[in-house]
């Protein structure tokens, strides 16, 4: 039973500096359905964070500004919501976690007082009521010793902990869905390695959805089931993650996947790398933004932005050149 | 010949928790130790200049303590007298017992200058908090008035909210208090800025936290201790205009003493009566130095280096 939770159209987001304008998301499209684990994989800079602030509209106003699309979520258009309503959904029916878990906690407050903020504003609990339910969810996040570790300050916990109470802030009003911003990219392998398991258990016993974004291939493998690859500001292909892995259809996911460290790949292959770099988005070229360094490129590509369709079930991809035969689709 | 073998010693230091490294680095400062035993000292002395707490429960007024006289007690045939055994600071032109109005006058200094600091410190920081926080046009107003406010002298201000208001205790401590805010609201704007971009606001916001709760529970904790040792030195401060403002003929109403009062009674016999003014001036001088002293000392102490 696939329910859609989260619908996005032609979302735009731009930002209007003294250098120019910066187109950082250029008119992208996915939905999201209930209790599914999506990844936005892409590299630094190509809109991954900024297309889901934008969704509840952290995006600060100056410079930046939301200009053009819709986000349906629940019947309502979050990009058209009034500040008091985007403000009700912000931690109560959708939750952020960010990257870097050294600087998201305040440190001169204890985190069961972190934690409870949430919960007093947005469910009306008493500051007993706020603490009990806090060491419950940090029971549920895998702190051990929850009773006493909730009058701790941040310094006290390592990295990994103060990530774990990072997720605990962020489900603590049970929102439906989790949108987790690169959060295991500040912390070691093995670390991050917990924090995939831990995630991925607590969709299952809550049913929450999660767009977790990332410029690490690895983690999407370990997490995913559905990927969307942006680059440029847009969403160059979307597929199953088996599919992505194994029947890459744009030129720039399969340059990604060819860059991957492989434990199976023989002792002197060398890693591809794509030739080039990333176009500037105030200077955003007409046609597909990745054209300039697609060694698959035609004539009609750097003329005209192909739009995403679908190219087999339940895979889109935003190219007009088919990557099996080299040719036109 | 056999040596001794070296025994093993156990490490030889010790570790120590956050506040006890505070209380042996505030120890270690001489200078702000004499401050706080001074400081003590002289709110003891106000606390304790007549026997109020017991006189409110046996009904009737208090009788002078640490003061030995009634400081309003006039006696027209000793005026001026020297210091004696009896009155060890002598009498003023009023025949009054200066000591006892040094006494009573602890009192007057001490409440001005801590509520015209808590005043000020509080008015102060609202106004950089959001000013700060909110930017903008709010930010605009609030810190171009604080610009104009920090232009006059403070004892011109205090001299201008004093006319406008007339004297007495509880106006001297509005006008000191509105002289100081303007410093609180700079050091409260700026640090309000720097915090605001830290990481956990945004998450705050990302959570759904108001503009108000943000700046209630997540800035003004983490500005606090600057404006506590903001308000420490100040104090100082508060104090030494307070006696100011009294010397221009603009503090309490007689015949409550205050130590500026003193001072501008006795000017007309320095010659003949120095003491008249010495002492009170003296009084003023070891106040204000006390206070530094602590603020100093307390600044010294949540140095931010000292933070974990």
């Amino acid at each position: 039973m696939t329910e859609t939770l989260l619908e996005v159209r032609d979302l735009e987001t731009r930002f209007f500096t003294p250098d120019g304008v910066v187109k950082a998301v250029n008119g992208i499209s996915y939905t999201l359905n209930k209790g599914e684990i999506m990844a936005i994989v892409g590299e630094s800079g190509c809109g991954k964070s900024v297309g889901v602030m934008s969704l509840i509209r952290l995006i600060p106003e100056p410079p930046g500004k939301v200009t053009g699309g819709e986000a349906f979520f629940m019947g309502q258009d979050l990009l058209k919501m009034d500040k008091e309503s985007i403000r009700q959904v912000r931690g109560r029916e959708i939750a952020m976690i960010f990257q870097d878990p050294m600087t998201s906690l305040n440190p001169v407050l204890t985190i069961g007082h972190q934690i409870s903020e949430s919960l007093k504003a947005h469910m009306g609990l008493d500051k007993q009521e706020a603490r009990q339910r806090a060491i419950e969810l940090l029971e549920m996040v895998n702190i051990p010793e929850a009773g006493n570790r909730v009058d701790d300050y941040p310094h006290q916990f390592s990295g990994g902990m103060r990530q774990r109470v990072m997720i605990a802030m962020a489900l603590s009003c049970m929102p439906h869905i989790l949108i987790a911003d690169e959060p295991t990219t500040a912390l070691d392998v093995t670390i991050q390695a917990q924090i995939v398991k831990l995630v991925k258990r607590l969709r299952d016993e809550l049913g929450m959805a999660v767009i977790w974004i990332t410029h690490d291939l690895g983690v999407v493998a370990g997490i995913a089931e559905r990927v969307a690859v942006m680059y440029a500001g847009s969403i160059v292909e979307e597929a199953q993650v088996d599919d992505l892995y194994e029947r890459a259809a744009h030129p720039y996911t399969y340059g990604l996947l060819g860059s991957l460290p492989r434990l199976d790949l023989l002792r002197d292959e060398r890693l591809t790398s794509i030739d080039g770099m990333p176009p500037d988005l105030i200077a955003l070229p007409e046609g597909c933004p990745f054209a300039p360094r697609c060694s698959y490129a035609i004539d009609r590509c750097p003329r005209e932005k192909p739009p995403l369709l679908p190219v087999a079930p339940r895979h889109k991809v935003a190219c007009w050149v088919d990557l099996n035969t080299g040719r036109e689709r | 010949m056999s040596q001794e073998q070296q025994t093993q010693s156990e490490p030889t230091f010790q570790v120590r928790s956050q506040r006890q490294r505070i209380q042996r680095t505030f120890l270690k400062n001489r200078t702000a130790i004499i401050g706080l035993v001074l400081a003590t000292l002289i709110a003891l002395v106000a606390i304790f200049a007549d026997d109020w707490f017991i006189a409110v429960f046996q009904g009737r007024d208090a009788s002078p303590l640490v003061a030995t006289f009634d400081p309003t007690k006039q006696d027209a045939r000793s005026r001026l007298a020297a210091p004696d055994s009896e009155h060890f600071m002598g009498l003023d032109t009023y025949g009054r017992d200066t000591w006892s109005r040094i006494v009573y006058g602890a009192r007057v200094s001490l409440s001005v200058g801590l509520a015209s600091v808590a005043l000020g410190g509080a008015l102060g920081t609202l106004m950089g908090l959001v000013a700060g926080y909110l930017g903008g046009r709010v930010e605009n107003i609030i810190m171009r008035t604080v610009d104009v406010l920090m232009a006059f002298p403070s004892l011109i201000m205090g001299l201008m909210v004093l006319a406008v208001l007339g004297a007495g205790l509880g106006k001297m401590i509005l006008a000191i208090g509105i002289v100081l805010s303007p410093t609180f609201a700079r050091v409260a704007h700026s640090a309000t800025l720097t915090i605001k971009e830290n990481e956990f606001v945004e998450v705050a916001r990302s959570l759904g936290a108001g503009r108000f709760r943000i700046i209630r529970t997540h800035v003004l904790p983490n500005i606090l201790g600057e404006m506590v040792v903001l308000a420490s030195i100040w104090i100082a401060t508060a104090i030494r205009v307070e006696a100011n403002l009294s010397f221009i003929g603009l503090g309490v109403s007689p015949p409550t003493p205050a130590w500026g009062t003193m001072i501008r009674e006795g000017t007309r016999h320095l010659s003949d009566a120095p003491w008249v003014s010495l002492f009170p001036g003296l009084a003023i001088l070891v106040t204000v130095l006390a206070f530094n002293l602590v603020g100093d000392g307390l600044r010294d102490i949540l140095d931010p280096r000292l933070q974990v």
